[in-house]
C-alpha cells in the first residue's frame, strides 16, 4: 500500500479515493455503531460467552452454506438465530447456561469442521479453502455490493428494535428479579436480545470474521463500561468507541498493509488495556460496592 | 484433509479392527486419543463444575496465537502452544478478579490472542497459510512417535497434580466462599486449575485441533453430571464417555471420508441432548399426571 504523508486532510480523501474503501467506511461504521449497542448489554448481562459462541456458529453456518451451494448470508443468518434460541431456551441461570452454551457449541464447531472438509474437497486443489479463512477472519475491503443493501437494513431493524426494547431490557439485565414482579417479560426479553445479539454476529461475521467479531461486540462497550457507571453515556461512548476502532483500523490497514481485522481487534483490545489501567491507577470512575 | 481412497469396512468385528490398527499412524492416533480423553475427562469435570467452559475454549483459541508464533520463528509448535497457553491462563487469572467480570477478562485475552495469531499467520510464509486448518481443526494423521510421549508426559503430571489437587479443588469449585474461609488457597487453586487446562488443550490441539477440544472437556463431563450428583461417579463416567467418544468416532472417521472431529463431537452432542430429554420426559410425564389427576 502506499505510504502516508502525515497531512491529515490530504490522506483521508486520498484513502477515500476509492470506492471499496468508501463502501469499507459505510458498512464499517454501521457495524460497529450497532455493536457497541449490543455489546453495552453483551457485558451487563454477562453472556459474553454466548457471543462468541455464537460468532463460531456463524463460520459454520457460512461455510455450511457455501458446501451446500446456497448463498451464505442466509444460512449464516437461519443458524446464528435458531442457536440462539436453543441457548436462551436451554439455560437461564448462570450454571447451567454456561454448560447449554459449550454443548452447543462443541457440536457446532464438529459440524463446521465437517462443512469445512466437504468444502475443500469439492474446490480440490491447492489453496482452495482460503475463502475459509476469510470467514474466519473476515475481508470488509471484499464485501460484494449486493450484500451492502443486506446489511443496512439488518442494521436498522437491529437498531429500531433494540431502541423499542432498551429501557425494560435494561431493567430486566440490572434486576431480573425485581423486574419479573413489576411486570417485565424478562425472558421473552432475554430471548429477543438473543436473536438481535445473533442478527448482530451474523453481520459483524462480514466485516471482521466470525472468530474477531468479539473485538467489536465485547471490547468497546467493556471499554465504556470502564469509563463510566451511566448506562445512557456507557452505551453511547461504547458505540463511539467501536466506531473509532473500525475507522481508525481501517485507515491503519489501508496504509500498513496489514490485514483489517487485526487492526480493529488490536486498537480494541488497547483501548480495553488502556481503561483498565487508567482506572487501576488513576482512580476512574468510583468503584461500585460489588466490584 | 483429504484421503485419496477410503477403506471399506467388511463388518466383521475382528478383521475390522486389525485393518484399523494394521497403520502405525492409527496406533499413534488411538494412544493419543485415548490419553487425551482421560485427561479431558477428568479435567472437564471440574471445568463444568467451575462454570469455566468459556476459559475452556478461550485457551483452546488462544493455542491458535500460540502455533502460529512458533511457526514464524521457526520453533516447534507444541513450545509455541504451550507459552502462550499459560500466558493466556496468567491473563485470565490478573484480570478476572471476581467471577462477575470473569467473562470480559476471558473475552479480551481471547481476542488479544486471535488477533496476534491472524498476524502472526499474515506475517508468515503464504505456504504456512494452508496448515492454518490443521491447527484449526486437528490433523490425526500427523501425530509422530514424540508428540506421543510428550502427550503421554502431559497427561502423565494432569492426572497426578489432579489427585493432588482434587478434593481441595472440589471444596473450592462448589462453595469458594466456605471454602476460602476453611483457609483452602481458592485463589491460587484457581490460577493452577487453568494452567493445568492450557497444558492439556495444547497436547490435545494435535489431534482434535484448536476448535474441538473442547467437546472432549465439556460434553462427557456435562453429560456425567446429568447422571449422577455424586463426585466420583461423575467423573468416572466423563472419563468414559470421553473414552467412548473417541475410539468410536476414531474408527468411523477411519472408514469413512469425514474428519474424525466431526464424528466425535456428533456422538458426543446426541449422546448428551438423548440423556437431557430422557431426564426431562418422565418429570413433564408426572407433571401432566398430576395436573390431569387435579383436575
Amino acid at each position: 500500500m502506499s505510504s502516508p504523508s502525515f497531512n491529515i486532510w490530504q490522506d483521508v480523501t486520498r484513502m477515500l479515493q476509492y470506492d471499496f474503501m468508501r463502501q469499507a467506511f459505510m458498512i464499517g461504521g454501521m457495524l460497529s455503531l450497532v455493536a457497541g449497542f449490543i455489546g453495552y448489554f453483551v457485558v451487563l448481562r454477562h453472556q459474553a460467552f454466548a457471543g462468541e459462541s455464537l460468532s463460531d456458529v456463524a463460520f459454520t453456518g457460512a461455510i455450511g452454506g457455501a458446501a451446500l451451494g446456497i448463498n451464505p448470508l442466509l444460512t449464516l443468518l437461519v443458524t446464528t438465530i435458531a442457536v440462539a434460541l436453543g441457548m436462551g431456551g436451554l439455560g437461564e441461570r448462570l450454571r447451567g447456561r454456561d454448560v447449554a452454551i459449550g454443548t452447543m457449541l462443541a457440536w457446532v464447531l464438529g459440524l463446521g469442521a465437517l462443512f469445512l472438509h466437504i468444502y475443500s474437497a469439492r474446490g480440490s486443489g491447492s489453496g482452495t479453502g482460503f475463502s475459509g479463512v476469510s470467514i474466519l477472519f473476515g475481508n470488509i475491503l471484499g464485501i460484494p455490493a449486493a450484500q451492502t443493501a443486506t446489511i443496512v437494513w439488518v442494521s436498522v431493524l437491529t437498531l429500531a428494535i433494540l431502541a423499542v426494547v432498551a429501557r425494560p431490557l435494561l431493567f430486566a439485565s440490572l434486576d431480573p428479579a425485581v423486574a419479573a414482579v413489576r411486570g417485565v417479560p424478562v425472558r421473552a426479553l432475554g430471548l429477543l436480545f438473543m436473536v438481535l445479539l445473533a442478527l448482530t454476529v451474523s453481520e459483524a461475521t462480514l466485516a471482521v470474521g466470525a472468530l474477531l467479531v468479539f473485538a467489536l461486540v465485547l471490547l468497546p462497550a467493556a471499554t465504556a463500561q470502564q469509563l463510566t457507571m451511566r448506562p445512557y453515556r456507557a452505551l453511547l461512548l461504547g458505540a463511539g468507541i467501536a466506531l473509532a476502532c473500525m475507522w481508525l483500523g481501517l485507515t491503519l490497514g489501508f496504509y500498513s498493509g496489514l490485514p483489517t481485522s487485526v487492526c480493529v481487534s488490536g486498537l480494541a483490545c488497547l483501548g480495553y488495556a488502556a481503561a483498565l489501567l487508567w482506572r487501576r491507577y488513576a482512580g476512574g470512575v468510583v468503584k461500585s460496592a460489588s466490584m | 484433509m483429504l484421503m485419496a481412497d477410503v477403506i471399506a469396512p467388511s463388518w466383521d468385528l475382528l478383521a475390522d479392527l486389525q485393518l484399523l490398527f494394521a497403520l502405525h499412524f492409527m496406533r499413534n492416533a488411538y494412544l493419543a486419543g485415548t490419553l487425551v480423553a482421560i485427561a479431558a475427562g477428568l479435567m472437564g469435570y471440574f471445568m463444568v463444575l467451575r462454570a469455566e467452559s468459556f476459559a475452556g475454549h478461550s485457551l483452546a483459541n488462544v493455542g491458535f496465537a500460540g502455533a502460529a508464533g512458533a511457526a514464524l520463528v521457526g520453533l516447534p509448535a507444541l513450545a509455541g502452544l504451550f507459552t502462550a497457553g499459560i500466558l493466556a491462563a496468567l491473563g485470565i487469572h490478573l484480570l478476572g478478579r471476581s467471577r462477575q467480570r470473569n467473562d470480559v477478562a476471558v473475552g479480551a485475552v481471547f481476542t488479544a490472542a486471535l488477533a496476534l495469531g491472524y498476524l502472526f499467520i499474515h506475517l508468515a510464509t503464504s505456504e504456512y497459510a494452508a496448515n492454518i486448518y490443521n491447527t484449526l481443526f486437528g490433523n490425526i494423521v500427523g501425530i509422530s512417535d514424540g508428540d506421543v510421549t510428550v502427550i503421554a508426559w502431559t497427561c502423565l503430571l494432569i492426572v497426578a497434580a489432579l489427585a493432588v489437587l482434587g478434593r481441595p479443588l472440589l471444596f473450592a469449585s462448589l462453595d469458594p466462599d466456605v471454602a476460602a474461609a476453611r483457609g483452602v488457597p481458592v485463589r491460587w487453586l484457581a490460577l493452577a486449575y487453568l494452567i493445568l487446562l492450557a497444558l492439556l488443550v495444547a497436547v490435545a490441539v494435535q489431534i482434535v485441533g484448536v476448535l474441538l477440544i473442547f467437546a472432549l472437556l465439556v460434553t462427557p463431563a456435562a453429560i456425567g453430571q446429568q447422571l449422577s450428583a455424586r463426585p466420583a461417579v461423575a467423573l468416572a463416567l466423563a472419563v468414559a464417555l470421553a473414552l467412548i467418544f473417541v475410539w468410536l468416532g476414531l474408527a468411523v472417521a477411519y472408514f469413512t471420508p469425514y474428519p474424525a472431529g466431526f464424528y466425535i463431537t456428533t456422538l458426543a452432542f446426541a449422546t448428551y441432548a438423548a440423556v437431557r430429554v430422557s431426564r426431562l420426559l418422565p418429570q413433564r410425564i408426572r407433571a401432566l399426571a398430576a395436573w390431569r389427576g387435579a383436575a
